[in-house]
């Protein structure tokens, strides 16, 4: 669109501000279209400027979107915890940006008892908690080694991670074996039934599920069975049913192949596989983990790589700003409860799981999954409208990731710092609730909101950025 | 406590029911799921564990109530929101853009688009990048953006190939298309590049008076041709008016320009195959009409006598006052410039020498001329082509306060003006003039096509007792007369 273009004929003109300019050239016959402007919720006008004309934001951006689209996900291999990453004895990972034990919320800290009970560096929960208030145990983001976790996203050293890798970028990630619903560690569960089943995963579930991935002739093409889930009703955060069932298509005929188990325990792999609806989450968010991850780090880059959160605070990153932490207070989830649970019983939001909305799916393909918009009470329009909105604070839409209802519009990804800003809208994540006292495991599930501070200190730091280049 | 075979709902819709029930009256504890063990144990952890086995595909309903009516209440709720179908409605928040660059995104590529921003100036620079960004042409009316920004919009619109008319661009017509304040001008071969609102809007007047018409009018900013901003847009409007096969020629309207930026748009305009005129006002150029004429000149057409409505006969009164009520900075740029070299110096609020500056004594004494479309008479109220009040307040002031003077205003007619500046305007003269004597002149700039119509305008001043004419540069000259002022 040159400028010979605008001068051959009539534009079609796009307004923003006040609408005695463009009742006027209806007035000509013009065909004008009033864009719904507000001042943006936060930001200091001068950094919003500098922001909008910084001369490396537009290149930057363009080549986050094309690293995050191009990124693939190759299931590769199922090994513990403490070979892949390498773990340093009494360390455990946890979900969102750094926290110690003073700070860590009621599920975090059952997590980290039960992860202290499970690996044996405690024989109790008092000692574990003395140990762990004592800082016996060193505490460390997953996102800190290339890792998610979903909830309180504890993992311990013998635990297995499902391990992918990005065939275009060369990346990898990491994420541990999912449990479950109900009683579980990721919850902040700790009892003999969430601990028995952590051991069987380790001494079963991990062994077969590697010798079936180790065993296949080609590796599983994970991001294409998150694009198939989003065709059948899934939106790859709260809902995992086709996902999962899929990951089970796909892995059984290896693990049922798999020499040395008892049938007995092969049947037991498959059920536990197919009796889980979330199976799946633990390997879509290494592949949203994968995609960011090859985003992160360009300079002048206004994309949010990673939203997380500990239970206790939120926190972002940014391309544009390198390892920093953006944090604020996590807020609370609205939805529903399991049984007569309610929202008194429910924790401030955790986990990395976010990772899967900062990938552009979960909240923001709230459109390809009706089903979900009911956590609000919500209507299937809503659900619509909710991922409409999302396109305007991304920078790109997503083809590999479609949403039929949409007429297989790619779902929107890449959430801009700057469109936040100016819309005034907040990124929509779809999530569980855990209870908040330790113990207690999952009360239900729902929507919730980053607090807007985050965003406001990422601007306030890619805008300081801008003015002053980091030195390459 | 009961067991259904045969019905499922999803989990998301059975805890939706659970809730709703709930939060009836006399019900104390509800659990509609299916039978799980998970739920089971849920169940039991409420007191509500069934009697018999369960099987995961079976519904379990078990509610805990303070009576058996609250019960079968509960149970009959259970039942409704269960057959109960969600309704598809059009309740959900439609989702409009927000910004320019969402707006700019719903059309199709190839539609030819141009983006206009009005939002406060501390917030225009970001919508404006946006149209950039996309590959647009923007015209950013918002005033208040820094002059470092809007060379910064410049320089990424050069990049990108398209145009920034603006910061603080009142006035363009683009293929046709008024934009902001214009008047209503026949098509025609003359291109107008300007960085001057009401300077454009004389210009487009009188070459239609003329029967000449404009291809474009491009308006860059009032600061474009400052030493800061250089002339980025004006060099582009330039170009890309050579290459618009609708532009036979080209006419640079403008507040003085820096010298320096004045000698290279110069020597740019020497490259192109239109030939360009300068209309830029200066003490040694001073006068618009005169520029029209000389265009027309170019052309090989007659200048046509500029339309005016002679006012009553008024002797001319030595020693009065000039005192000019501009709406338009060019228009009283203009008169500035023509008025000094006969009357001396010309106090103003947009003064030509900094020691002329009126500060904020807008009654003040002597030759005084007043821009009301300054930014520091505008903040926070409309421009004075659509708000009277304070020109009007001025008038009544000049009236009472006795000094004998000539009053001169301009008057700009055409889209987004007042609809009958006339109106509130003959009202104030006729005050005042029954009061004292008050020669008036108006610059009445304008055409018959436009909205209030220039005849209609004119007739009405001129029955309030104002000389009216098309031409501020003759208006100014008429009002020199009244002063008695040799020329």
């Amino acid at each position: 669109m040159t400028i010979a273009d605008l001068l051959a004929g009539p534009p079609t003109v796009v307004a923003a501000g006040v609408d005695v300019f463009s009742e006027a050239l209806r007035a000509q016959g013009a065909d004008v279209r009033d864009v719904d402007w507000r001042p943006p919720a936060f930001g200091d006008p001068a950094d919003l400027a500098a922001l909008a004309l910084d001369p490396r934001r537009a290149t930057a951006n363009r080549t986050a979107v094309e690293r995050v689209l191009a990124a693939g996900s190759h299931l590769v291999d199922v090994r513990p915890a403490r070979e892949v990453l390498d773990l340093p004895d009494r360390t455990l990972l946890h979900a969102g940006p750094p926290i110690d034990w003073a700070s860590a919320s009621g599920p975090l800290r059952g997590a980290l008892v039960g992860a202290c009970l499970f690996e044996g560096w405690a024989d109790d929960v008092e000692e574990a908690e003395r140990l762990l208030a004592g800082g016996g145990v060193t505490l460390d983001p997953c996102h800190h080694h290339r890792a998610v976790g979903p909830m309180a996203g504890v993992t311990s050293p013998s635990m297995w991670l499902w391990c992918l890798a990005d065939p275009v970028h060369g990346g990898q990630a990491f994420c541990n074996l999912n449990e479950g619903l109900g009683k579980v560690l990721r919850m902040g569960a700790y009892g003999a039934e969430v601990l028995d089943r952590l051991r069987w995963m380790r001494a079963v579930l991990g062994p077969v599920l590697s010798a079936a991935v180790r065993s296949r002739d080609e590796p599983l093409d994970v991001k294409a069975v998150l694009a198939q889930m989003l065709q059948m009703g899934d939106e790859a955060h709260n809902r995992n049913r086709a996902g999962s069932l899929m990951a089970l298509r796909e892995l059984s005929p290896s693990i049922v192949a798999v020499e040395g188990w008892a049938s007995s325990d092969v049947a037991q792999v498959l059920r536990f596989i197919g009796g889980n609806e979330h199976f799946f989450l633990n390997l879509g968010m290494p592949t949203a983990k994968l995609a960011m991850d090859a985003a992160a780090g360009l300079p002048g880059s206004s994309l949010v790589t990673v939203m997380s959160r500990n239970g206790t605070e939120f926190g972002i990153r940014t391309a544009g700003t390198g390892d920093r932490w953006f944090t604020g207070p996590a807020q609370t989830p609205v939805g529903l409860f399991l049984g007569d649970y309610g929202p008194d019983d429910a924790n401030p939001d955790i986990g990395d799981s976010a990772i899967m909305e900062t990938y552009g799916v979960g909240g923001f393909a709230m459109a390809a999954a009706p089903a979900i918009v009911r956590f609000v009470g919500g209507t299937v329009p809503d659900a619509l409208a909710t991922t409409e909105r999302m396109y305007q604070l991304t920078l790109a839409e997503n083809p590999a990731m479609q949403i039929p209802i949409l007429g297989f519009r790619g779902s929107p990804t890449g959430i801009d710092v700057l469109a936040v800003a100016r819309t005034g809208w907040l990124p929509q994540i779809n999530t569980g609730m855990a209870g908040r006292v330790a113990g207690t495991g999952q009360v239900g599930a729902g929507l919730v909101q980053p607090p807007r501070v985050c965003f406001e200190q990422a601007l306030a730091a890619l805008a300081g950025e801008a003015r002053a280049p980091a030195a390459a | 406590m009961t067991l259904r075979s045969g019905v499922y709902a999803d989990s998301v819709k059975l805890m939706q029911v659970s809730r709703d029930v709930a939060a009836r009256d006399g019900v104390t504890a509800v659990l509609v799921a299916m039978a799980t063990p998970l739920n089971l144990e849920l169940a039991a952890g409420m007191g509500l564990a069934p009697d018999g086995p369960a099987a995961p595909d079976q519904l379990l309903v078990a509610i805990g109530a303070t009576d058996d009516d609250a019960l079968a209440d509960a149970v009959a709720a259970v039942d409704a929101a269960l057959a109960a179908r969600e309704r598809g409605g059009t309740s959900a928040e439609a989702s409009v853009a927000r910004t320019i660059g969402a707006g700019l995104a719903e059309l199709p590529p190839e539609a030819s688009a141009l983006a206009i921003v009005s939002t406060p100036g501390q917030y225009a620079v970001a919508e404006a990048a946006d149209a950039i960004a996309a590959g647009r042409s923007v015209l950013v009316f918002s005033d208040g953006v820094p002059v470092e920004h809007e060379v910064a919009l410049k320089q990424a619109a050069r990049a990108a190939g398209v145009l920034v008319m603006g910061p603080d661009c009142g006035t363009a017509i683009v293929s046709g298309l008024a934009l902001g304040f214009a008047n209503v001008v026949r098509r025609g071969p003359v291109g107008l590049v300007a960085a001057s609102g009401t300077g454009a809007q004389q210009v487009s007047c009188l070459l239609d008076m003329a029967g000449v018409g404009v291809s474009h009018v491009i308006g860059v900013g009032g600061r474009d041709l400052s030493a800061a901003v250089g002339g980025l847009a004006t060099l582009d409007a330039l170009a890309a008016l050579d290459a618009d096969p609708g532009t036979e020629r080209v006419l640079l309207v403008s507040k003085p320009p820096a010298a320096s930026v004045a000698a290279a748009v110069a020597d740019a305009a020497g490259t192109l195959s239109v030939p360009v005129r300068s209309a830029a006002l200066s003490p040694s150029a001073p006068d618009l009409t005169a520029a029209v004429e000389a265009v027309l000149a170019d052309m090989g057409l007659d200048v046509p006598v500029w339309p005016s409505r002679p006012g009553p006969a008024e002797a001319a009164v030595p020693g009065s006052a000039l005192k000019g009520l501009y709406s338009g900075g060019t228009l009283a740029d203009e008169a500035m410039l023509l008025a000094a070299p006969v009357l001396g110096d010309v106090r103003s609020n947009i003064p030509l020498r900094p020691e002329l500056d009126l500060g904020t004594d807008l009654s003040a004494p002597g030759h005084v001329v007043i821009d009301f479309g300054d930014d520091a008479l505008t903040a926070g109220r409309a421009h004075p082509m659509i708000d009277p009040t304070l020109r009007l307040e001025a008038v009544d002031r000049l009236a009472a306060s006795g000094e004998q003077a000539v009053l001169l205003m301009d008057v700009v007619l055409g889209h987004g003006a007042d609809p009958d500046p006339a109106a509130s305007l003959a009202a104030a003269l006729g005050a005042a003039r029954s009061r004292t004597q008050l020669p008036v002149v108006v610059a009445l700039v304008g055409t018959d096509a436009d909205p209030q119509g220039w005849s209609r305008q004119a007739d009405a001043l001129a029955a309030a007792g104002a000389a009216v004419f098309a031409s501020n540069a003759v208006a100014v000259r008429y009002a020199l007369d009244l002063l008695g002022a040799a020329r």
